[in-house]
């Protein structure tokens, strides 16, 4: 960890800054406004809360001393759901989380059924057994008047430049220097000391543009380096970069059992690599569990299935009304279900190559809610992923 | 079922059949379908008998595969292995080749090269959101005015608001006709030095931040790139109009997909919603991979009871799980069912056809030609289609 302590006090001090301005009252940035939204509280976990608090203290998850989970995947297989039980599961045992989101959605206060989120860190859900999860929408327009006036002096610029739309302009010309603001905003989060010199999150959860967009993103020295030579933004990426590529940083991959997303993290987990950037574990979302044992799953993908013992089992169980004509629609079904989870197995044999460790969460039956997120983050801290 | 949540039934086949169908844009949110749908309806309509060319952006690898497609073409192929009488040829989109393709064909070689080594213009031409959208409407007029297809079938770029094809190029076209583009341009041309030349308070300060913050090298980048790029300014705006027109058009039909999902509905809804506003001729909404239940066979409930029976008695294991699958699936095709329902009640007169989900991930022209008949309702037993 020592190179991490050096990140620290290297800092060119965002952090600082925004404390300072939390407590001089203009209070913004880095202060925690009130619960607004607590819609997420459920007092009483899935399970028991007494069981989940010891088994906090007495074990160890596979991303012990990360403090920064960025999430990405492709479009639509879960990140946002994924980061959010993330982080309920990373606060169980009453640890403080902040939940990120950049991509300007209010994906997060969608799935807290909270109102929208403003710029603004808000607690959005309690843990079952007592931790916090705070969430941050980071509005892109909003974080760079911030960055304009903290680095820049230029309070009046940012103004006059949003008045006049140009804030989108820059925004399109360099997409590094907004990437650079998102990632920033995000990692002075990780950097943030409370006054007893404590962090003041025990772990930051990045709900993360998508897996065709991660490297660029979190690559912001190569991204700035067609900007500026020198000056604030040059010093702010290498402090950015510092923390991505700490060991505090990982970059979780979420995909469905399907082509396109397996090929997708296959391919960005090795741009990642490339880039020299951390890769954490690989989250399998949405998994249609297996119905049928493996040999009657074998028997069925074959189509050979005993039309016959199945009729007879209809029957016995008081359904004879065309049983047969019954048994040959469950057989049929049966096959479809076979060829989908042998479909599934091949999709996860060629994740088996990789060496990240891998999750998978189930695809609920009834559609996202609460219960359901509270569900998804006991998965996850039951395989260890937190 | 109350009669009136049950949809018209999408005729895929009189559309694709009708000699006046010119164009079919197949739109939708991210993941839904929308590229399958496409070729499957360009093969249809090949093998009966039309001369058809589909416009594929980002096919999954395989599908891509199968077709014969290369990334190394911005221009449509043959596909082998189409039975009867009409053609079908496809292609891939390269949003980054057709852009240098316009910027090749609207000024002279000279400055065409000085615009594509420009180092602005490259980081523009392969990021700057909505371009992917605005040259698949670009390709879509080119393939439309070289008059060589009898059938045009396109499909959308991946973006999780199915909106975007219809918004992004007209952004973009604002974005490069914009006053910023032009205010830019001007030190570059009188040669005047960045920031001085003040023309109101708030450009001053603009320039001066610019220079600041995105550094003297960038700004100089994309001034020259403006100063290159300037007769070409009108021109994108004008294009993306014009295929816009052309999408009001009659010969051209809009398919929204969508997948059974509570999201993908809600922005199927936006979209048709918004294809009337524009005057758009939507054809119908398909719902894609949806899990449809045999008739006449045990309810959720009285599936799950027996296989509780089985269990309790320890008897008839295999019974027991298949019992317990159909259960699962007859509860998901009743949800299924509640959605589409729920956008049939938002949108009584908007013709649905359904497409049950393979077992399998669709990528070959088997896959696809499986898809087009179940699109033209021709699947016998939904799903009790024996192995
Ligand atoms: N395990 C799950 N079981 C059931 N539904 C799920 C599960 N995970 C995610 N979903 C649903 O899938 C949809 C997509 O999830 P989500 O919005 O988290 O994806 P995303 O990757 O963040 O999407 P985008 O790329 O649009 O940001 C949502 O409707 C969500 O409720
Ligand atoms: N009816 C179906 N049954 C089974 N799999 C299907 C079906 N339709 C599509 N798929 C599969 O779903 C995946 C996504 O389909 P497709 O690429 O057509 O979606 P898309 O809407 O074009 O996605 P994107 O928004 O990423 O472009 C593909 O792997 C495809 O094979
Ligand atoms: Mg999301
Ligand atoms: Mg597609």
């Amino acid at each position: 960890m020592e190179g991490l302590r050096a990140v620290v006090r290297t800092a060119v001090a965002w952090g600082r800054v925004d404390q300072g301005a939390a407590t001089a009252g203009s209070g913004r940035l880095g202060g925690v406004s009130g619960i607004t939204c607590m819609a997420g509280v459920r007092p009483e976990g899935p399970c028991g809360t007494d069981d989940i608090v010891s088994r906090v203290s007495a074990r160890d998850t596979d991303w012990d001393g990360v403090r920064l989970h960025v999430v990405t995947g492709k479009g639509g297989t879960g990140k946002t759901t994924v980061a959010a039980a993330l982080a309920l599961a990373l606060a169980a045992g009453g640890r403080n989380v902040l939940l990120v989101e950049v991509e300007g959605r209010q994906g997060i206060a969608q799935l807290f059924d909270c109102p929208p989120l403003p710029y603004e860190e808000r607690k959005v859900a309690v843990a079952p057994d007592g931790g916090d999860v705070y969430a941050l929408a980071v509005d892109t327009e909003e974080a760079l008047i911030e960055y304009l006036e903290m680095f820049y002096n230029l309070k009046r610029a940012g103004k006059a430049m949003s008045k006049l739309g140009v804030v989108d302009f820059v925004t399109t010309i360099a997409p590094g220097l907004r990437d650079v603001i998102l990632t920033g905003k995000t990692s002075e989060a990780v950097r943030r000391r409370n006054a007893d010199g404590s962090f003041a999150y025990d772990a930051v959860v990045l709900d993360a543009p998508p897996t065709g967009r991660i490297t660029k993103f979190l690559n912001v020295n190569d991204e700035v380096s067609g900007l500026a030579k020198v000056g604030p933004i040059r010093n702010h990426a290498d402090t950015v970069m510092r923390v991505v590529r700490s060991p505090e940083t990982v970059v979780h991959f979420v995909t469905l059992l399907e082509e396109m997303p397996v090929q997708e993290t296959l391919d960005g987990i090795g741009d990642l690599t490339e880039a020299g950037l951390p890769v954490g574990g690989v989250i399998v979302n949405m998994e249609h569990p297996p119905m049928l044992d493996a040999g009657d799953l074998a028997t069925a993908e074959a189509g050979g299935l005993d039309t016959d013992e199945i009729v007879r089992g209809l029957k016995a169980a008081g359904l004879e009304h065309d049983a047969e004509q019954t048994a040959a629609v469950l057989a049929a079904e049966a096959v479809d279900h076979a060829r989908r989870t042998a479909l599934q197995r091949r999709e996860m044999e060629r994740l088996a190559a990789l060496s990240q460790p891998k999750y998978v969460l189930p695809l609920l039956p009834d559609g996202m809610d609460l219960a359901g997120l509270y569900e998804l983050a006991e998965a996850l801290r039951e395989q260890g992923a937190a | 079922m109350s009669v009136h949540r049950t949809p018209p039934v999408l005729d895929v086949d009189t559309l694709i059949d009708d000699p006046r169908t010119k164009i079919i844009v197949c739109c939708g949110s991210g993941g839904v379908g929308k590229t399958t749908t496409a070729a499957a309806l360009g093969l249809r309509a090949a093998e009966r008998g039309r001369d058809v060319v589909v416009l594929t952006v980002d096919p999954a690898k395989r599908l891509a595969q199968s077709m014969g497609l290369s990334e190394l073409d911005n221009s449509p192929r043959r596909i082998e292995g189409v039975e009867g009488d009409g053609e079908l040829h496809a292609m891939m989109l390269d949003m980054k080749r057709t852009f240098d393709e316009i910027v090749e064909a609207h000024s002279d070689p000279d400055r065409a090269k000085q615009i594509l080594a420009n180092p602005f213009y490259q980081s523009l031409s392969s990021s700057l959101s909505g371009t992917q959208e605005y040259m698949a409407m670009e390709k879509l007029g080119q393939l439309h005015r070289s008059g060589a297809w009898d059938l045009i079938v396109v499909d959308t770029p991946p973006s999780r608001n199915a909106l975007d094809f219809l918004d992004a190029p007209e952004r973009m076209g604002r974005f490069l006709d914009g006053r910023f583009m032009k205010i830019l341009a001007t030190p570059a041309k009188t040669g005047g030095r960045l920031g001085v030349k003040v023309l109101t308070a708030g450009f001053g300060v603009f320039t001066n931040v610019l220079n600041k913050v995105i550094g003297v090298q960038l700004l100089r980048d994309v001034q020259t790139f403006v100063a290159a790029f300037e007769t070409m300014f009108g021109g994108f705006r004008e294009r993306a109009d014009k295929t816009y027109r052309l999408l009001q058009t009659p010969g051209t039909a809009f398919l929204v997909v969508a997948a059974p999902e509570p999201d993908a509905l809600r922005e199927a809804s936006y979209f048709v919603e918004r294809l009337a506003e524009e005057r758009m001729p939507l054809a119908g909404l398909i719902v894609n991979r949806v899990h449809a239940v045999v008739p006449h066979t045990p309810t959720a409930a009285r599936s799950q009871a027996a296989a509780e029976t089985l269990d309790e008695r320890g008897e008839h294991p295999l019974a027991a799980a298949l019992l317990r699958l159909h259960a699962d699936r007859r509860q998901l095709a009743a949800r299924e069912e509640r959605l589409r329902e729920h956008f049939t009640s938002a949108h009584p007169a908007v013709p649905v056809a359904s497409v049950p989900a393979q077992a399998e991930d669709v990528h070959d022209l088997e896959g696809l030609r499986q898809v087009g008949d179940d699109l033209a309702g021709n699947r016998a037993a939904a799903t009790a289609r024996p192995a």
